[in-house]
């Protein structure tokens, strides 16, 4: 029996034998910073522990960098965030499963009254700004323009072939030919589709009249998993029209978009501009920074088409060390510093001064108790 | 018979196609003993004359790629062959042949995809498969640099966990169900439950093994033991069928030999049945192992992600290969190079894994069989 | 259990608390399966409750929960399907060259080969899919609608980059064979050599040998292995997210841009966003490819069942 038995637990033996060889601990970690929350914290103003957050998939890459750049000025402290998406982030930060949040719309009200007691005050402000780029592939054709309801039409499946009258009108000049508009949305649930379609129901409603939503409203035209998914469509296809995150397009046309009277791409800078220019939602707490964002803004130099992602988090923390940590990690993700360092990492849209000064008071506002 | 089999090979076919005339030598008929045989040199004849003509087809009429190159010349070259055959050797050898033909060209469409797949994950992968990436874990990296290595310890750990806990279960289940259970009613519901469970979505066992944790450890709960409990919801009933399977194979001439000798139920269990059916039962659990070793579902709700080495399964998040691939596939910065980089070496590492898992299973295996006569 | 208690058939009267404990552990194991069973089914029942109840308005897709699922269950379906209707006969056909054709010394190596293909992870097979799989397919589709045009399943459009239910069935074909192949071939190396010889030395062919000796001998074995090929097709859920182009509803057209999801899939897809009554619609969903699994193998069950006479052991 028992030989026998050894044959049977081999290989999980030899997966035990190729694990003690290797578990020595990475180059590139010290010992005395490895995950565990070390007590012993280092002089000065250092935090340590370990704090977690959970939420949307779109501040992966910026929570990475301001993981990266924290933890290397604090190495008694390990920041995590597990990119499970937005409604997943929100609930476990509900339930008080992890210390601050990342979502990519704002707490609804029947959310907001679930926040537990022990939160305190609920703090939500955006931190992560992205121009959504209306991306396409149609060769010889480099600066496509386009308005709200033309482009309406476009992700309707209205509008036919590229030479059509309605997007000739907007861009004169411009030899478009006769290919077949194939326009791509997410099929997955998603920020960015909410995004885009509250945009679309904002400035084109005679054309658009579904209401915005996290999954596309209309049947018709293709689909794809994710951003890549939606980019790799394009990429693939003559003639195909998407919506997408602007820090993965770059490779890809982008769609100028009417703004008032002027044109305008998708840049950071454009971006960053619609938080100041939209309104805080009323009827909420003094910390919750909920933004509707103005879609249908006139100003030049304005892009509308952004996904603004929140950060969740409460006033009041169960001890004093959590409390530090939460904070410095948040005020460094405010920071001009922090913001930078996305922008470089994830392309993300620095957010700007009114918007950090905002995030600064609320954070400001945390304590244990 | 033949002319069914016939149909059956046309299925794959384009469209048909103008027969080639090989010259089929009529070999002499001075061995009246024996069959008369197709030459050797005539069936290598004609299967060459069949490539040229498939890949001449390819050239002229369509696109050059392999799945029709394939095709094309399976069915030229098994025509010519069945025509040439029945005339020579009679009906029932030509059948063989075509058989022959039908079996192997299954055999190479099969290495087709592997083939591909390997060449993409190899081609991508090798860029980023230097040491860097196998001592580094993602502590500290922004864009460029950093590794799996943290990954690497944690699919590791996990999977050996979910290994030991689903083989013991998976294993009994199954000697209960062929040796015990005896067409009894829990072996009836037994079999049958087992089959629904291979239908568990791997994100549902992942949901349910949270629902699980979060009544004992209260919510937030990550630990790597969360994750192999998800994995084992799915691995187990791999295990239970494949080892069911090969046990029913075992000749119950042996068993009853062995109780003839007086050996214990149990004895005749572990020494005759199972050693008997060790292959089979180890490939098994290596095909549920590589079943198990690539969800990122499950683990992402589970275990989470994080970028330090943890290697305590029992506290804390682990990093683990394919969520790791996955979010960097999913989710790169700018550039996004380094990210892709990333992704697809932490995909070649993971099955460079099971390459090596599979390898060892195949010794032990060949160490624990008994002689048979192959 | 009456079974645990039943004697050996030695002839020794003396308590042997080696078999009890044996049989004790193989009997508690299997009670652990279904304990935990119960618990993935109750979890899923009490997260699929609140979706069951709502009010047909407040469901994803505002037509009901019935609206939602059936076409999700008929996208997993007809991809299954398709999957299972490759994968069978080139398993079986691949089993067979590894144990009846390829010279013994290398059959071994080609059987590592084959299970290599279940080492490689499921997105792999997803990107595999999109960026080999799915542009090949194109002139495939242009061809089979040109000229199959008149089947319901080779629409007029097929689309331009391949996307396809037919790429996600012929991707999830794939996919399984490895499981379904070892299986086979694991049984047809059992096949009792002396039915061979008996067959071969009676001057039957290497083809009739086979179809009077292995075929017969591996037949529930090759349902059995299908079973399992198809529980992973139905499963099957980030390869089918990756390539697939989906649109709501039915789609019977297996080459268009518009194809149903599957639900697997679309639970990968949505969950992730999702919230409140949402995720209660996915569970619910998941609660009917459960369903759907357990049909299909009493479906399985019953065909093995009436050809069970002659196999393994009796």
């Amino acid at each position: 029996m028992k030989r026998t038995t050894s044959a049977w637990s081999a290989v999980p033996a030899a997966l035990a034998i190729s694990l003690t060889l290797t578990a020595c601990g990475a180059a590139n970690e010290d010992s005395g910073s490895g995950s565990s929350a070390s007590g012993s914290a280092s002089s000065g103003t250092s935090v340590s522990g370990t704090i977690a957050g959970a939420g949307a998939s779109t501040q992966t890459v910026a929570q990475q960098t301001w993981k990266a750049g924290f933890e290397g000025a604090n190495p008694d402290a390990t920041v995590n965030y597990d990119p499970i998406g937005s409604g997943g982030g929100r609930e476990q930060f509900l339930a008080g499963a992890t210390q601050f949040g990342g979502s990519d719309a704002y707490l609804k009200d029947e959310e907001l009254a679930k926040v537990p007691a022990s939160c305190g005050e609920v703090i939500e402000y955006p931190v992560y700004v992205s121009p959504i780029a209306i991306a396409y592939n149609l060769k010889g054709v480099d600066n496509l323009k386009l308005d709200a309801t033309t482009l309406a039409k476009i992700m309707k499946g209205e509008i036919k072939t590229w030479d059509d009258p309605a997007i000739k009108a907007l861009n004169e000049g411009v030899d478009l030919p006769n290919t077949a508009v194939v326009p791509v949305h997410r099929n997955d649930e998603s920020g960015t589709t909410e995004n885009f379609t509250d945009y679309l129901h904002a400035v084109a409603p005679d054309v658009w009249t579904d209401k915005p939503s996290g999954t596309w409203p209309v049947s018709g035209g293709e689909s794809a998993k994710g951003t890549q998914g939606v980019v790799q469509a394009i990429t693939a296809g003559e003639g195909y029209i998407g919506y997408a995150d602007a820090s993965q397009t770059a490779k890809l046309g982008n769609a100028q978009i009417k703004v008032g009277e002027s044109f305008q791409g998708p840049s950071a800078e454009a971006a960053a501009k619609i938080i100041d220019e939209s309104e805080r939602v009323p009827g909420r707490g003094q910390y919750d920074f909920a933004i509707d964002i103005k879609r249908d803004v006139a100003s030049e130099g304005v892009y509308p088409i952004v996904l603004a992602s929140y950060t969740l988090a409460c006033t009041k923390y169960a001890d004093q060390k959590t409390a530090d940590l939460v904070k410095a990690y948040l005020s460094y993700t405010v920071s001009p510093e922090g913001q930078k360092a996305a922008a470089d990492a994830a392309g993300s849209a620095p957010i700007s001064d009114g918007a950090t000064k905002n995030a600064t008071t609320a954070i400001n506002a945390i304590s244990a108790g | 018979m033949p002319d069914a089999d016939l149909h059956a090979l046309d299925q794959p076919a384009v469209r048909p196609v103008p027969q080639p005339t090989p010259a089929a030598p009529r070999p002499p008929t001075d061995t009246p003993l024996l069959h008369r045989r197709l030459p050797r040199f005539a069936t290598l004849g004609m299967l060459a004359a069949s490539l040229a003509v498939a890949i001449l087809l390819g050239l002229t009429v369509w696109s050059l790629n392999p799945v029709a190159l394939l095709l094309e010349t399976a069915v030229l070259y098994g025509v010519a062959v069945f025509v040439t055959s029945s005339v020579v050797e009679g009906r029932r050898n030509a059948v063989d042949r075509l058989v022959t033909v039908v079996v192997t060209t299954f055999f190479l469409l099969a290495l087709l995809p592997l083939v591909s797949v390997l060449i993409e994950v190899v081609g991508q992968g090798y860029q980023r498969f230097d040491l860097t990436f196998f001592t580094y874990s993602m502590r500290g990296v922004v864009g460029a640099g950093g590794g799996a290595y943290a990954a690497i310890v944690g699919t590791l750990i996990i999977t050996a966990l979910t290994t030991a806990v689903s083989v013991p279960i998976g294993i009994l289940t199954a000697v209960y169900l062929v040796e015990y259970s005896k067409g009894g009613r829990l072996g009836k519901v037994l079999t049958f439950f087992v089959d629904v469970m291979t239908g568990i979505p791997s994100i549902v066992a992942g949901l349910f093994a949270v629902a699980l944790f979060v009544l004992f450890l209260g919510p937030g709960a990550r630990a790597g033991i969360i994750g192999s409990v998800a994995l084992s919801v799915l691995m187990i009933p791999v295990v239970v069928r494949s080892t069911e399977e090969m046990l029913r194979l075992v000749p119950n001439e042996l068993r009853e030999a062995s109780y003839a000798l007086g050996v214990s139920r149990w004895r005749t269990i572990t020494k005759v049945v199972l050693r008997t059916a060790v292959a089979g039962i180890v490939t098994g659990v290596t095909l549920a192992v590589a079943r198990i070793i690539g969800e990122t579902a499950p683990l992402l709700v589970t275990v989470g992600t994080t970028t330090s080495t943890n290697t305590n399964p029992f506290s804390g998040r682990m990093a683990t290969l394919p969520v790791f691939s996955y979010y960097e596939y999913a989710q790169p910065g700018i550039p996004r190079e380094p990210y892709l980089d990333r992704a697809w070496a932490a995909a070649l590492t993971l099955i460079i894994i099971v390459m090596a898992l599979n390898l060892i299973a195949r010794l032990v295996s060949r160490i624990f069989a008994p002689k048979t006569g192959r | 259990m009456s079974t645990t208690s039943a004697k050996p058939r030695g002839v020794h009267d003396a308590p042997r608390y080696g078999d009890r404990i044996f049989a004790g552990a193989a009997t508690g194991a299997g009670v652990i399966i279904l304990l935990v069973l119960a618990g993935v089914a109750g979890f899923l029942l009490w997260q699929a409750l609140p979706a069951l109840t709502a009010s047909p308005e407040d469901v994803r897709g505002g037509k009901g929960l019935f609206e939602y699922i059936y076409p999700l269950a008929f996208g997993t379906i007809l991809t299954s399907v398709i999957a299972l209707v490759i994968a069978t006969p080139l398993s079986v056909g691949i089993a067979l060259f590894i144990t009846h054709y390829a010279p013994r010394r290398i059959a071994l190596a080609l059987g590592y080969v084959v299970d290599l293909l279940a080492a490689v992870p499921s997105i792999i097979y997803g990107l595999w899919g999109v960026y080999v799989v799915a542009p090949a397919s194109v002139p495939v589709a242009t061809w089979l609608s040109n000229w199959l045009g008149f089947l319901p399943f080779f629409g007029p459009s097929p689309s331009a980059s391949g996307r396809t239910t037919l790429v996600v069935g012929v991707v999830l074909a794939i996919m399984i064979l490895p499981v379904m192949t070892a299986v086979n071939r694991e049984v047809f190396l059992q096949t009792p050599r002396l039915h061979e010889e008996a067959s071969l030395a009676l001057g039957a062919t290497r083809w009739e040998m086979i179809r009077q000796a292995v075929l017969p001998f591996g037949r529930s074995a090759v349902i059995s292995g299908a079973m399992l090929g198809l529980g992973r097709a139905l499963g099957e859920t980030m390869a089918v997210a990756i390539i697939l182009s989906t649109a709501v509803g039915v789609h019977w057209d297996i080459i268009g841009t518009a194809n149903s999801s599957t639900i697997a899939a679309d639970i990968a897809l949505q969950f992730p966003e999702s919230s409140g009554l949402d995720v209660n619609t996915l569970i619910a969903a998941g609660l009917v490819l459960f369903f759907i699994t357990l049909l299909v193998n009493m479906a399985a069950r019953w065909v093995v069942s009436r050809r069970s006479e002659f196999s393994g052991a009796n």
